[in-house]
């Protein structure tokens, strides 16, 4: 019993140091295991920890202000308050949506459109319930949001224009980016990322984005932000803050003229090319566009027969009319086929083969030289002109004044005009006829082929003031500008500029009754320079004289001339150029006249001795550092 | 063994004297080093984990100092009634068990809602130790010692492989061959048996596994061939356990699992969370102090004179070590994912009460070492 005692004993203790002994190879299996981990594989391990562990969120950048030219913001960005939707906190996003209801307008077609997004999207990243919302509305519901699981408040930032309609052209608006348009940056698939889509905001989109920045975020394993990590981030890069030459208040006074009359007209610094005014007619709110225009909105501004969303300064074109006379009578005296003191007959009419050629005034305008042509606007006389003259050098003239030609103002889209200065070439490659001589003579007063936008008149006028081949731009320039001469006779262009002025301030001048009977410039102690045009929409056929049609206010809107005026000042010390066409305005020289001359005028009264308005020169575009207007 | 005490202490006093403290030291150290890791796991919070963790192991501890104080001849009386009460309770959780986790483990009795199988695991070892303590040495290999054990530990696993719990069962199973071979089973016998068991094993992988199962085993094969699925959990247990480096990340800057990157990591995952933070001479150590702990229980075993005592001693150690290899095993991806926790570490209040009530019988067992309950002792015997 003893030794049995005994031996059982000993076998336990064989057996239990067996034992032990698996189980210590076990538990060094563990080790081994640990060791393979830990030590020999840690730095593979610690690389998938790291990529477990964080991630880059793109982080949009400011976009850069647009300022005028006195440094005053016409389109900057405000901070916008947000609600979003976390759906993967919201628990039920529906039911999350509907208590939400109870605090702010949430129609049930707006929840569905939401919860489809949600529906779309992980269930970690917020979507946007609401942007740009009202402070009272916002703080309301961030006083309830522990009753509201998964609604996060945020601040955004939005791009405001705040004048509005007054550079609504110039500016342009931002908008989310169109699927597909073949720009690849990142920052497109940021919700609430916009892009400029039309006028400045998408001709410097580049300079205006900015480059997003990368937040480094911690994330669990389900995607969630954790924390965020700025101090290892790359921060987004603002876009440039551009200041452009134009003058928001020379905008208010010139939409102001037009007084919501389908019309457009362009003001700028003839020493400079700078383009202080550039309004189309009626304008537009850019600011609804920005966080997505209602349809009924947007159809309201797109079948107005106005067509406010048009920039008719830029992209629209017209006969330039009898605007362009003095350009026709400056090609004549350059190639010698007039001079200053031949008059010409004016009976009212001139025959052409089987046609007749009318002049403006039916009774006509008796013998004039050219001064008086342009003065009175003698179509009759132009006719003549531009007879001698050939087609072919009255578009050389025209196109060295600047028509028919894209100027690169640094708003440049695809849909900008270039106009039309017609050729002989031009008419049988595109029309497949031959030039007439009937042709050469609506040539000669601005009507037929010819066609010029707004902007492209204003540089004619800048140039025919000048003599200079006057640029014109929305970007400052630095420092003196001096363009190059035309190498025109400079008593040539003092004769057209002389004639100009008499259209303005003789009592026979086409412009003289409409512009106050030669106090143009009212109290201003300086005088100015102009020139009426009409261009012809629709001829008032012989039945409708016949059943009392006489009159442009007879004929429906669409169908009346339109009106332009180009004109320029102060006459003594030449600085700003302006054309303003007013469509369908009936007789061009009170429709067209009267809103150029208070443009001018304007512009005159701040800088009368014809120096250069505002404190550009010194401006460095970039910093924008200098708030309010420096008017001086 | 202190020759002066021959005898085994009989008053509570001496009984106390008699107390293992190293045993009892290393079981409240790794059960500190829980605290401490489920007070980092809520990244510096004693709610809501640390704080009851550390309540249990204080009571848990105390437990284990009382059940120590109970003589061995009152645990060999209760061995056959809790045995077949927790027999019992098995099946009624085939008949009334509240289904967790997909599988039939917990039965609700008023508020108290328990799992048989964690009752059995200590019932099994009690009734088989008292088994071979009643059986003359000379007849542990013959027939009639065989069928018997074959039967106790046999039943209890049927039933906990119906819940399902494959883990569980395999654990009973290990924990009583282990009781069977330290009871003195001949070498021919155990040969047997093992090509016996390698036979039922294939024949229930092949006919009778769930499919959970399968995937489970499947998934511990290949991890990475479904890194968001089933595999997820062994890879992102890896990924923190590798990051962790050779000294860790230090206490409560683990990312992995503070990112819930990791499923589960108050209970079965607790172990990769220290050899994240703590790297592999945290994880060494602590391997190490259950190490020391098993050590001690083997020593423990070796000096006690009652058969009982011995079996029960290895018994429980090796549902012990089973637990810790099985644990380590999974979160470092050497065994597949089965729910098994790491003892002392991992939170989970019946897990805690269970293991400190084992460990207490090892205590027990020290305390009564020169104990010599004859043969049929039972509990007024």
């Amino acid at each position: 019993m003893r030794r049995d005692k005994q031996e059982s004993q000993a076998q336990f203790n064989r057996r239990a140091i067996l034992l032990a002994g698996v189980g210590g190879a076990a538990f060094a299996a563990l080790g081994a295991r640990l060791y393979s981990l830990q030590i020999l594989e840690q730095e593979r391990y610690r690389l998938a920890a790291a990529d477990n562990q964080f991630n880059f969120r793109l982080q949009p950048p400011t976009r850069g202000r647009l300022l005028d030219r006195f440094g005053e913001g016409i389109a900057v960005n405000r901070d916008s308050y947000r609600l979003l939707i976390v759906p993967e906190q919201a628990g039920d996003p529906r039911a999350a949506l509907e208590r939400l209801s109870a605090y702010m307008p949430l129609s049930e077609a707006r929840i569905e459109r939401l919860l489809r997004q949600i529906r779309r999207s992980p269930r970690f990243k917020p979507v946007t319930i609401a942007e740009d919302m009202d402070w009272e509305t916002f703080s309301r519901i961030n006083l309830q949001l522990p009753e509201l699981p998964g609604i996060t408040p945020d601040l955004g930032e939005v791009r405001t224009y705040p004048h509005g309609p007054l550079t609504a052209h110039v500016t342009g608006y931002v908008q989310a980016a169109p699927p597909g348009a073949g720009d690849t940056d990142p920052l497109l698939l940021h919700p609430g990322f916009r892009i400029g889509r039309t006028g400045v905001e998408a001709s410097l989109e580049d300079r205006l984005r900015g480059e997003a920045g990368q937040m480094k975020v911690e994330v669990n394993s389900s995607g969630r932000v954790l924390r965020e990590m700025p101090q290892e981030s790359n921060p987004p890069v603002a876009g440039e803050d551009v200041r452009l030459t134009i003058d928001v208040r020379s905008q208010r006074v010139a939409l102001e003229a037009l007084d919501g009359q389908a019309a457009s007209a362009v003001a700028l610094d003839m020493l400079t090319g700078e383009i202080l005014t550039l309004v189309s007619s009626p304008s537009f709110d850019p600011n609804p566009f920005v966080l997505g225009i209602g349809q009924s909105a947007f159809s309201a501004l797109n079948t107005n027969p106005y067509r406010p969303l048009f920039n008719k300064a830029t992209t629209g074109i017209y006969a330039p009319a009898s605007t362009i006379k003095g350009a026709v009578a400056l090609a004549a005296l350059e190639q010698g086929v007039t001079d200053p003191e031949e008059r010409i007959l004016c009976t009212g009419s001139v025959g052409l083969g089987n046609r007749r050629f009318h002049c403006w005034r039916p009774r006509g305008h008796g013998t004039v030289n050219l001064h008086d042509a342009i003065k009175g606007s003698c179509d009759v006389y132009f006719y003549e002109i531009a007879r001698r003259l050939g087609i072919e050098n009255l578009g050389e003239m025209a196109r060295r004044l600047g028509l028919g030609e894209l100027h690169d103002i640094g708003m440049n889209l695809p849909d900008s005009a270039d106009g039309l200065v017609p050729s002989e070439r031009w008419k049988l490659t595109v029309r497949g006829e031959r030039w007439s001589t009937g042709d050469t003579y609506n040539a000669g007063i601005g009507q037929g082929f010819m066609l010029a936008s707004p902007l492209q008149l204003a540089v004619m006028t800048a140039r025919l003031a000048t003599g200079r081949v006057v640029e014109p731009t929305l970007l400052p320039r630095e420092g003196a500008v001096s363009f190059a001469s035309m190498g025109i006779n400079q008593a040539n262009l003092d004769a057209i500029g002389q004639a100009h002025r008499a259209v303005v301030h003789d009592p026979r001048g086409t412009a003289y009754w409409v512009l106050d009977a030669g106090r143009a410039l009212g109290d201003l102690d300086a005088e100015m320079a102009g020139k009426t045009g009409t261009a012809q929409v629709y001829s008032i056929s012989a039945e409708e004289r016949a059943a009392g049609v006489r009159d442009q206010e007879d004929l429906p809107w669409r169908l009346r001339n339109h009106g332009l005026f180009i004109a320029y000042g102060p006459f003594e010390n030449p600085r700003y150029a302006v054309a303003v066409v007013v469509e369908h305005g009936g007789g061009g020289s009170s429709s067209a006249a009267r809103p150029a001359r208070d443009i001018l005028r304007d512009l005159v009264r701040r800088d009368p001795a014809g120096q250069r308005l505002g404190p550009l020169a010194s401006a460095n575009a970039t910093t924008g550092a200098s708030a309010g207007n420096g008017e001086g | 063994m202190s020759v002066f005490n021959v005898s085994a202490p009989r008053d509570i006093r001496s009984k106390l004297y008699e107390i293992n403290w190293t045993f009892v030291l290393l079981v409240g150290l790794i059960g500190a080093i829980g605290v401490a890791m489920l007070y980092s796991v809520e990244s510096g919070s004693w709610d809501p984990y640390a704080i009851r963790h550390l309540i249990r192991l204080t009571a848990g501890l105390g437990l284990m100092v009382v059940v120590a104080m109970f003589p061995p001849r009152f645990w060999m009386g209760i061995a056959y009634p809790a045995y077949l009460g927790a027999l019992i309770l098995l099946v009624g959780v085939e008949v009334m068990g509240v289904t967790a986790g997909g599988a039939q483990r917990w039965i609700d009795i008023g508020p108290i809602r328990m799992q048989p199988s964690e009752i059995m695991k200590i019932a099994m070892v009690l009734a088989l130790a008292r088994y071979y303590h009643d059986l003359p040495e000379d007849r542990v290999s013959g027939l009639g010692g065989l069928i018997i054990p074959a039967i106790m530990i046999g039943a209890p696993m049927a039933l906990i492989l119906m819940q399902p719990d494959l883990g569980t069962s395999l654990l009973l199973a290990a924990t009583g061959a282990t009781i069977v071979f330290m009871a003195g089973l001949s070498w021919w016998v155990i040969m047997g048996a093992g090509i016996f068991a390698t036979g039922g094993a294939l024949i229930y992988l092949n006919f009778f596994i769930e499919p959970y199962q399968m995937a489970r085993i499947q998934t511990f094969l290949n991890p990475e061939e479904d890194p968001m699925g089933a595999g997820y959990q062994i890879l992102q247990s890896q990924i923190a356990l590798g990051s962790g480096g050779s000294t860790g990340k230090g206490f409560m800057q683990g990312t992995q699992a503070s990112l819930d990157f990791l499923p589960e990591k108050q209970t079965d995952f607790i172990f990769t969370i220290l050899g994240e933070e703590f790297g592999f001479v945290g994880g060494i150590a602590v391997l190490g102090f259950y190490a020391l702990l098993l050590a001690n229980c083997v020593l423990i075993a070796s000096s006690c004179k009652a058969t009982f005592l011995r079996l029960v001693v290895m018994g429980v150690a090796t549902t012990f070590a089973l637990y810790v290899f099985i644990n380590v095993g999974m979160v470092m991806g050497l065994l597949p994912v089965v729910g098994v926790p790491l003892p002392l570490i991992s939170y989970g209040g019946t897990v805690m009460m269970t293991v400190l009530f084992g460990l207490g019988l090892i205590l027990g067992a020290h305390v009564h070492r020169s104990a010599e309950p004859p043969k049929g002792a039972g509990l007024f015997g």
